[in-house]
Order: C-alpha cells, then sequence, then structure tokens
C-alpha cells in the first residue's frame, strides 16, 4: 500500500496513522468486503486509492444543476492524475468530492478501498486527516503562525502521536527545502515558499493522496516550475497526485491526463 | 481523553496568538470576577462595621444588661447593688461584666466648673463594646487602687482641659470631696460637637463619691457577656437571683445586642448576588459578542482545520473550550485583582471606621465567581461552536 511509503525518510513513521488505518470493520467497511466483489476487486490487488463509481453531483435548483454526472474513475497508487477543464466544468465539484468535502448525489466513492458515499462524517474526518493531503491554489496557510505551527496542523487530526509531530513538521519542511524558515510567518514568505509550506502541510502526515487545486494559479512561472518539480519528486517516491488545472503545461507534466467537461471525464492519454 | 487535551491545548494555542482579542474579551468577565469577589468581601466588610458599630453600643452577642429599681419606700443602698451583683457574676461564672453607672461629675476645667457627663464602667467595659482609645491607654484592674482616680476622655474634655494626652493632664473634680484625677487615656468625639464626656473605674466613683450624690445618681446597672445559647436560661435565672437580694426592687433583665442583624445579613448577600449576577452576564454578553465575531473572521481557518481532517465535534469542543479557558484565565486574573484591590483599600475605613476583627478573604466568593466564569464560558462558547460547526467547508476554502 502507499502508506508504506515513507515519505519524510522518517522509518516506521510514514503512511497514515494507525488510529485510522486500525478503525473497526464496521465504521470503514468496503463494498468488497461486504459482498466479496466490488467495481475494483481483482484477487491480491491492491485496492484502487481512488475510485469513483457511477458518480453523479446534481445540485438543487430551480434549475437542477448536474455538476458532475455518471463519473467513473480509478487512479490506483502511485498514479500522478491532472484533471483538465474550463471554468464551470465541474472541476471544483469533482475536487470537493475527492477531498471528501462533498458528497456524491449518486454512486459512491471508494478512497483506498473503502466506500465514503454514506460513511458518517466522523469516518470521513478521519479518511480526510489521515489519507488525504490538500494543497490550495490560495495556499490557505494560518497568518498568525508559524511555518512549522502551520505544518504541524496537519499532524493534529491525522492520529499522528504527539512526540512525532515535531520531527515529522521538521522533516516535511526539509523535504520542501524550507528548513531554514521554520520561524518566520507566512506573511514574510514569497509565493513560492508559501506554496512549499502548504506541500509541507499536505504530506507531512502521510497521506495516501496529494489534492492540488490550481497549484501553480497565484505563482509565477519560475515558483510553477519548483512547485512542480516538488511534485515530480513526491510521485517519484511512490505518492498518489490528483491536480486539478486548467493550465495545460501544468497538467503536461502528469502520467495521466483526464479531461473534464460538462461534468464527465474523458481520459485523455495514459 | 487525548481528543479532550488536544483540543484544550489548541484552545490555549490559539489563545496565545490572538491576545489582543483575548485581553478584549477577558476584561468584561474578569471585570465580572473581580466585581463578584469584591462586592461579597465588601459586604462582608459593611457586616462586619455595621456589626462593630452596632456592638459599640449595645455590646456583643450576647449582652445581658441587669437593672434592679427600687418599687418601695425603701431605697437599697449602693453597696447592696455591688453585693448582689458581684455574686451574680461569680455564680454563674461570667468572665466579661461590667457595672455601669451614668452620672454628671463637677469637673473644675481652666475655663470654669463644668459639670460632665460621665460613664462609670469596669476594666471589661472596653472589651464588651469593642471600645478603643486613640490615646494613652484604657483602664486595667490595678487603676481601681489609685488613688488619684483614672480617666479616660473624649478629644472635647482634653480641648475644654487644654492639654494633650501626651502631657498626662492631671484635673480636679469639685463638689464636696474634691479629688485631682488623672487623665490616662482619650478617644475620638462620638459626633462633631459633642460636649466634653470622660469614663472612670466603679470602683473610683464608689471611693470618691458621697453618699448623697449616689443617691441622686440612681442605682447602677450590670452588663453580662455570655455566650449566645445560654441567654434565655440566665435571663430568667438573673431575674430570679436578683429579686431575691435586692428586696422589692423591680428587676429587669434584657439581651441588648440585635439579634435581627442575621436577617440585614441575609438581605444584603441576595443585594449583593444579584449585582454579581448582572455583572457576570454583562460581562458574558461581551464575550459572546467578540467569540461571535471572531469565528466570522476565522471562518477560512475553520475550514482549513476541517479539511486537514478536524471532525465537526472537534471544532466545536475546540471553539469552546476557546471560550472556557479564556473565562477560566478572566477568572483568575479578576480573583488576582480582587486580591490586590481588598489588599490595599481600606474597605472599613470607607465605610466607617476601623473594625477589630477584619473578615478573611472570601474564598467562596472567590470559588463562585470562578465557577461562575466557567460557566459564562461555556454558555458564551456555545453559540459561537455551533456557528463553527455550520461552516460550510467548501465554501470557506473556495478563495
Amino acid at each position: 500500500m502507499t502508506g508504506d511509503i515513507d515519505w519524510l525518510g522518517l522509518n516506521g513513521s510514514g503512511g497514515p496513522p494507525s488510529s485510522v488505518l486500525d478503525d473497526p470493520p464496521d465504521a470503514l467497511t468496503t463494498p468488497d468486503e461486504e459482498e466479496g466483489t466490488g467495481p475494483g476487486a481483482a484477487a491480491g490487488a491492491p485496492p484502487a486509492v481512488v475510485e469513483l463509481v457511477d458518480v453523479t453531483r446534481s445540485f438543487p435548483g430551480p434549475p437542477v444543476v448536474d455538476a458532475l454526472t455518471s463519473v467513473n474513475l480509478r487512479i490506483d497508487p502511485g498514479d500522478y492524475v491532472s484533471i483538465i477543464g474550463p471554468s464551470g466544468s465541474g472541476k471544483s465539484t469533482l475536487l470537493n468530492l475527492l477531498g471528501l468535502l462533498d458528497r456524491p448525489t449518486s454512486g459512491d466513492y471508494l478512497l483506498d478501498g473503502v466506500a465514503t458515499g454514506r460513511a458518517s462524517e466522523s469516518v470521513r474526518s478521519a479518511l480526510r486527516g489521515g489519507r488525504i493531503g490538500f494543497v490550495f491554489q490560495s495556499f490557505h496557510l494560518l497568518p498568525h503562525r508559524t511555518v512549522l505551527d502551520n505544518v504541524l496542523l496537519a499532524t493534529l487530526y491525522s492520529g499522528v502521536p504527539r512526540g512525532e509531530r515535531q520531527e515529522r513538521a521538521r522533516a516535511a519542511l526539509d523535504r520542501v527545502h524550507l528548513s531554514h524558515r521554520v520561524d518566520f510567518t507566512p506573511t514574510t514568505l514569497s509565493g513560492g515558499e508559501r506554496q512549499r509550506v502548504a506541500v509541507a502541510r499536505a504530506v507531512v502526515a502521510g497521506p495516501h493522496l496529494l489534492l492540488a487545486d490550481e497549484p501553480t494559479g497565484n505563482l509565477d512561472s519560475t515558483n510553477s516550475v519548483e512547485i512542480m518539480e516538488l511534485f515530480d519528486e513526491l510521485h517519484a517516491d511512490g505518492l498518489t497526485l490528483v491536480v486539478i488545472t486548467h493550465d495545460p503545461a501544468v497538467s503536461a507534466r502528469a502520467q495521466r491526463r483526464v479531461r473534464i467537461a460538462d461534468g464527465r471525464l474523458t481520459e485523455l492519454d495514459r | 481523553m487525548t481528543g479532550f487535551f488536544g483540543a484544550l491545548a489548541e484552545a490555549w494555542d490559539e489563545l496565545r496568538v490572538h491576545k489582543l482579542r483575548v485581553l478584549l474579551a477577558l476584561i468584561g468577565v474578569a471585570v465580572a470576577v473581580c466585581a463578584i469577589t469584591t462586592i461579597t468581601a465588601a459586604g462582608d466588610m459593611l457586616r462586619q462595621v455595621s456589626a462593630e458599630a452596632n456592638e459599640r453600643w449595645s455590646g456583643r452577642p450576647a449582652t445581658l444588661s441587669v437593672s434592679a429599681y427600687p418599687t418601695g419606700q425603701e431605697i437599697p443602698g449602693v453597696e447592696e447593688y455591688v453585693a448582689a451583683y458581684e455574686d451574680i457574676t461569680a455564680r454563674y461564672e461570667v468572665e466579661y461584666s461590667s457595672m455601669v453607672m451614668w452620672s454628671e461629675t463637677t469637673f473644675r476645667f481652666p475655663g470654669g466648673t463644668m459639670p460632665t457627663q460621665t460613664n462609670a464602667v469596669s476594666a471589661d467595659w472596653a472589651t464588651m463594646h469593642r471600645f478603643v482609645v486613640d490615646g494613652g491607654r484604657w483602664f486595667t484592674e490595678s487603676d481601681a487602687d489609685n488613688l488619684s482616680p483614672a480617666l479616660v476622655v473624649n478629644q472635647a474634655f482634653l480641648d475644654a482641659l487644654g492639654q494633650r494626652i501626651e502631657d498626662h493632664p492631671t484635673i480636679t473634680i469639685g463638689g464636696e470631696n474634691p479629688v485631682e484625677a488623672t487623665v490616662i487615656g482619650s478617644y475620638a468625639n462620638t459626633w462633631p460637637g459633642e460636649p466634653p464626656a470622660a469614663y472612670m473605674l466603679v470602683e473610683s466613683k464608689l471611693r470618691w463619691s458621697t453618699p448623697e450624690s449616689l443617691m441622686n445618681t440612681g442605682p447602677p446597672s450590670l452588663e453580662l457577656w455570655v455566650p449566645t445559647d445560654t441567654v434565655d436560661a440566665l435571663t430568667d435565672a438573673v431575674r430570679r437571683d436578683l429579686s431575691g437580694a435586692i428586696a422589692g426592687a423591680q428587676v429587669d433583665v434584657s439581651r441588648m445586642d440585635s439579634p435581627d442583624m442575621n436577617m440585614i445579613d441575609g438581605a444584603t448577600k441576595w443585594v449583593i448576588l444579584g449585582v454579581s449576577a448582572v455583572a457576570l452576564l454583562l460581562g458574558g454578553l461581551g464575550l459572546v459578542n467578540i467569540a461571535l465575531v471572531t469565528v466570522r473572521y476565522r471562518i477560512r481557518e475553520i475550514g482549513i482545520r476541517r479539511s486537514f481532517g478536524a471532525s465537526s465535534g472537534r471544532v466545536f469542543f475546540s471553539v469552546l473550550m476557546e471560550s472556557v479557558v479564556a473565562t477560566v484565565v478572566a477568572g483568575v486574573v479578576g480573583v488576582s485583582l480582587a486580591i490586590v484591590i481588598l489588599h490595599n483599600v481600606p474597605l472599613d475605613t470607607m465605610m466607617g471606621s476601623p473594625v477589630q476583627d477584619r473578615p478573611g478573604f472570601p474564598v467562596s466568593a472567590a470559588v463562585t465567581g470562578m465557577v461562575a466564569a466557567v460557566s459564562v464560558g461555556a454558555l458564551a462558547g456555545l453559540i459561537p461552536a455551533l456557528v463553527a460547526v455550520r461552516v460550510k467547508v467548501i465554501d470557506a476554502i473556495r478563495y
């Protein structure tokens, strides 16, 4: 499983925290476990990190808006996927669903084989904290906290043991080459540095899936290249990445490219 | 449990980062807790000042006044009274007692002879009435042996004499049996414009007054300071004994102090409680206001926390705990402030006169204040916590 990969070079502490993985079966059941077969079930094969099964997301009107229509998507461990599409195509809706910030109207979303569509809010929060890392276009760092505190934030809810948090946060900052900025506040950093802090925060808890929403949208070309190179490195280390963008250059860095238009997905190449 | 301490640490961290916000929120609650503690202490002090003022006039609880007025043709001599009173005091082992004789004594002041109100008492009388001198000293038992009667006089007396207590003044008591008296102590005038007045020992009064003048003075009375729970039994016993000892006299035994003081205590307590509750409520309202504004301001942060796995319960508890932790800090500040105020402000002097038995720090009020502060913190945190939980994560992190 991807969780066994040590993103931060901390032996034994990589991957999702045990408190999330050890959730009781009744809390985190998968269709495979319930019925023996599932959309992505394959004997002996690890489950897909992301598996969308006939997912539709409609917003009540009038008029009713179908932001996503019967979407099927499978992302395996270690995949680097870009989702590209114009404004209003359903990118944000898809990101919200993938990040467990929203629920599908119909269909199901399996994260690491765990059915999340009808899971309780506490299970979804635990999955979000332990298995997903977010990188936002606007960085979303807390301005009054130091860089280190911002990174530590992601360890609070992911089950990382208290004694390991500092070490992991510093290792994550070292991973994005910001060891010399730990005590700075985000307001004193450049845009590129802020986004690197955001990346460190996203990977500090050892997620299975890194979701990046227009990660270079607020950066100049030099900083954009730096961030994309960082994503390449994380991908090379085995992390599963999903980058949502409207920038073809950013999209081109990914191993798989998926186009979204009118709420439907099309695989561009593989 | 880990979640609880995590939320607690998070709340503390949040308060540490937002010092100004916390300071603003704390002021109202800290002032309220300080007010509760200080008002309670002031109430305690007011009760003590009032009680001591009362006790100066009527004696400490329970003081019995014993008198026996002759009703027949035959008027008993003073020595009969003295013997009967000494007998009663000894029989009932009354530790503090004093005979009291009010009379007018003629003093020869430099400006002329002046009849002066004089109260003849025992040395115990000062303790029984919380009487204090502000110069010189009060009587001791040995002053009864002095050939020159000892006097404790008011400031008006000293002024009329034209001397200070440090000069060890003497004055001649006129009349048929003149004697040089020594002023050993002085006290402040009880009210502005008070005429000269003096205390002397009963023994001195009896020694230097002629039987005729004593007959004019009227019979002496007796004051007994007795345990409160024995008042009723002693009243009956003393009345019975004295009626037997002084034949034909109408014996009156009554309580001088006011046992009804407790009713005033109760009323004062309710008023204080009411004022404090209003103060705390106002502080709490300020807290709700600031907390609500803060939550609105922190919607994005809450969204970020939610996106990194904070459950709605955790967010609710964190915001609630921020308020509670803030009010705990406010409570501690308020109580500390109250301690400083009570230590440095002479409440008793401001309310009238210095008290002899200073009430202790109202620990129960401080604890009540703290508990109330925490409760207000929890209540004040409830609304912002509910608002925080209702934050839509998607909207919060959209831009």
